[in-house]
């Protein structure tokens, strides 16, 4: 079927400025991916899937530009014992990462890939973000999968003892980033990936995670002050019996972030948690956009995302669990919160359950609201002026968010960045 | 200490008129109690003294050691030395009580030119006090109030009141929801902060808590005023005959 004809033409315009990476062994999942956008189409503000978010800037073909931020604040996790792997703009900087090596954990350039003939990542790029796009086309991480043509491939084979942090740095106003990542973890393996940095001006990051049985990966990503960024990323992951995946996403401003988890559970008894807190002040838009897909018995899923939006910022959460039939004994839960600060902002929900298998537990829930006017009255009668009682219940709102950290270091060091956002917006 | 003159009240989004002039006084050192049946405006004049929105003064005036209240934020009134022991204490997750207690006392100090506390004396002194409350180092690492009974809230509110160390405490009807030994316990706690150069309003229904927190003098409210003050036999004159014969002589 011929794309409309407004669809084709932006489509055919960003496709004019990027060429395929030469040659190796991804070609053909590369000319598959590219296949697959020439097909669908890159997303415009007709489709339903991006009714609340505006993809224009996204995906034109002229990069929109972004001031380089720079902070006298330390970079988030700065303080940690982690293994770091840097990339500026998109490319890999040898001389700012850590040496790659640890144990338990193996780490490649995917430029790399070809030459090194790492067979499992190989045979993986470009297969989870395929799957991902049924039922719902994800057309820009298709386009990743064609043209990016660097980032890491992680293969965790036992329990390194220290996180993975990967450090996004922004270099020029104009950079049009795309990064690519695979990470494979083995059975009974356990890691924990950090990720953090501006990136680019306009960044388009694919990470696709396989999880085998009894694997478990930890993921923790904050998205930082750099307002004028905007990001499209997608997280596919697939996880095996018995496995475990959470993940959590701190955002703090930026004019244009999506964030997709595209998650199925294949194996049964698998656990998959994703959680985000953001929050946004003026000319901020922040999209959480979750496809949950239950293939298996006795598997569990949890969503819990908080945003804290204030004059005139908007938050957007569209979260589907899919029970497939067969899928018996399925845990899936639902919660999606706004604390909306002023009359401006708005938080746009669509959750939403498809459930074809008859006995699960699923629940859902979306609110939206002001700051409980008791629990105000109750600081400040104990003398907590009314900007530092607002603070407080600021953070009590996106604590049941940042409560689904396990690591309690990585949860405090979050808050600490939560309290000085807030503390800088008196 | 206190003083209430002429306080007339209305509802802010309704046109019903609570406190009808009020008048009182309570003297630094002295325990008065306030005691009257539901609906006399009790737990309003508690909410207007320490001000909460909501209410419209109409009339009359309120002042704290010779500073006028009622213009002031509830902030402001707490720096003052004001303090309202709540009658349900709110929840409020994510937020530790000892975050939030030194949050307040800082706060406090911070607004009357005193130094902050270091987390290292604050610790001393809240565990110190949180000891003779029979409030353990998890009820002040748990989030404030979420989880707790009806007594360990009631408790949580004395501490706060211990440290704080208000001038004016007013107690809204801490005596609710408490079994016999919570009560004692709460009662203690509010004994041992009894000082020359602080005042309590007791606020309640019933004449028990008056046998724990002994009042210097009682009051009873009806509609909207203090119809009848007298000492401590007042209550008990509660206690044995109701409110009935009290209010017939008003009627």
């Amino acid at each position: 079927m011929a794309l409309p004809e407004l669809k084709q033409t932006a489509t055919e315009a960003r496709l004019a400025t990027l060429s395929l990476p030469e040659g190796g062994c991804l070609e053909a999942a590369r000319a598959a991916a590219l296949s697959r956008v020439q097909t669908l189409g890159l997303p415009d503000r007709r489709d339903e899937y991006w009714k609340y978010t505006r993809p224009d800037t996204l995906v034109t073909a002229d990069t929109p530009s972004a001031e380089v931020f720079t902070s006298g604040e330390t970079m988030i996790f700065g303080d940690f014992d982690r293994l770091k792997v840097v990339f500026v703009d998109g490319v890999f900087d040898a001389e700012a990462s850590d040496d790659l090596s640890l144990e338990g954990i193996e780490i490649d350039r995917l430029a790399e890939l070809s030459a090194k003939d790492i067979h499992w990542a190989k045979d993986l790029y470009g297969v989870l973000e395929a799957r991902g796009q049924t039922p719902v086309a994800r057309p820009l991480a298709s386009l990743n999968t064609a043209f990016a043509s660097d980032g890491v491939v992680i293969h965790v084979t036992g329990k390194p003892s220290k996180p993975i942090n990967l450090i996004y740095k922004h270099g020029t106003a104009t950079s049009d980033v795309m990064l690519h990542h695979v990470i494979r973890v083995e059975s009974g393996a356990e890691a924990t990936i950090l990720e953090n940095g501006p990136a680019a001006s306009r960044f388009n990051k694919v990470t696709e995670i396989d999880i085998a049985d009894g694997g478990t990966l930890h993921h923790v990503r904050a998205q930082g002050r750099d307002h004028e960024r905007r990001a499209a990323t997608h997280m596919f992951t697939r996880l095996g019996t018995e496995s475990v995946f959470k993940s959590f996403t701190l955002t703090v401003n930026g004019v244009l972030t999506r964030n997709e988890q595209v998650i199925e559970l294949t194996g049964d008894d698998a656990v998959a948690h994703v959680a985000g807190a953001c929050v946004g002040d003026g000319d901020f838009h922040h999209d959480d956009t979750v496809f949950i897909t239950h293939d298996a018995v006795n598997c569990e899923s949890r969503q819990v995302f908080k945003k804290v939006l204030r004059n005139g910022a908007t938050g957007v959460f569209q979260g589907k669990i899919l029970v497939k039939e067969g899928a018996q004994k399925t845990d899936g839960y639902q919660i999606s919160q706004s604390l909306l600060l002023d009359d401006d902002s708005q938080f746009l929900a669509k959750p939403e359950l498809e459930i074809y298998a008859d006995d699960v537990a699923c629940s859902h829930g979306s609110t939206s609201g002001a700051i409980d006017e008791d629990a105000l009255f109750y600081l400040r009668s104990r003398g907590v002026p009314h900007a530092d009682a607002t603070d407080l219940l600021t953070l009590s709102f996106l604590a049941e968010a940042v409560e689904e950290i396990e690591d309690e270091a990585i949860a405090e060091e979050l808050v600490t960045r939560l309290e000085s956002w807030l503390a800088r917006r008196r | 200490m206190l003083e209430i003159k002429n306080l007339h009240v209305k509802l802010e989004d309704e046109d019903k008129q609570i406190l009808k002039g009020v008048d009182l006084k309570v003297e630094a050192g002295k325990v008065h109690a306030i005691m009257g049946p539901n609906g006399s405006g009790k737990s309003t004049l508690s909410y207007v003294l320490s001000g909460r929105d909501g209410y419209e003064v109409t009339e009359g005036s309120a002042s704290l050691g010779g500073e006028e209240l009622l213009e002031l934020e509830p902030e402001e009134r707490a720096a003052l030395g004001l303090f309202l022991a709540f009658q349900y204490p709110i929840e409020i997750p994510g937020v530790g009580n000892m975050t939030f207690l030194r949050t307040a006392v800082n706060a406090q100090r911070k607004a009357r030119g005193e130094e902050e506390l270091s987390a290292g004396e604050f610790l001393k002194v809240i565990r110190e006090k949180a000891k003779t409350l029979k409030i353990d180092a998890d009820m002040l690492k748990r989030p404030v109030n979420v989880g707790f009974s009806g007594g360990e809230k009631k408790r949580n509110e004395i501490l706060q009141m211990a440290m704080l160390e208000p001038k004016m405490c007013i107690l809204d009807e801490t005596d609710s929801g408490l079994d016999v030994d919570a009560m004692k316990l709460v009662s203690e706690g509010v004994n041992a902060l009894r000082d020359e150069g602080r005042g309590f309003l007791v606020i309640t229904h019933y004449q028990r808590l008056l046998d724990h927190i002994k009042p210097d003098v009682v009051h009873i409210m009806a509609n909207g005023r203090i119809v009848k003050t007298g000492g401590p036999e007042l209550a008990l004159e509660v206690e044995n005959n109701g409110y009935a014969d009290i209010l017939a002589e008003f009627a």
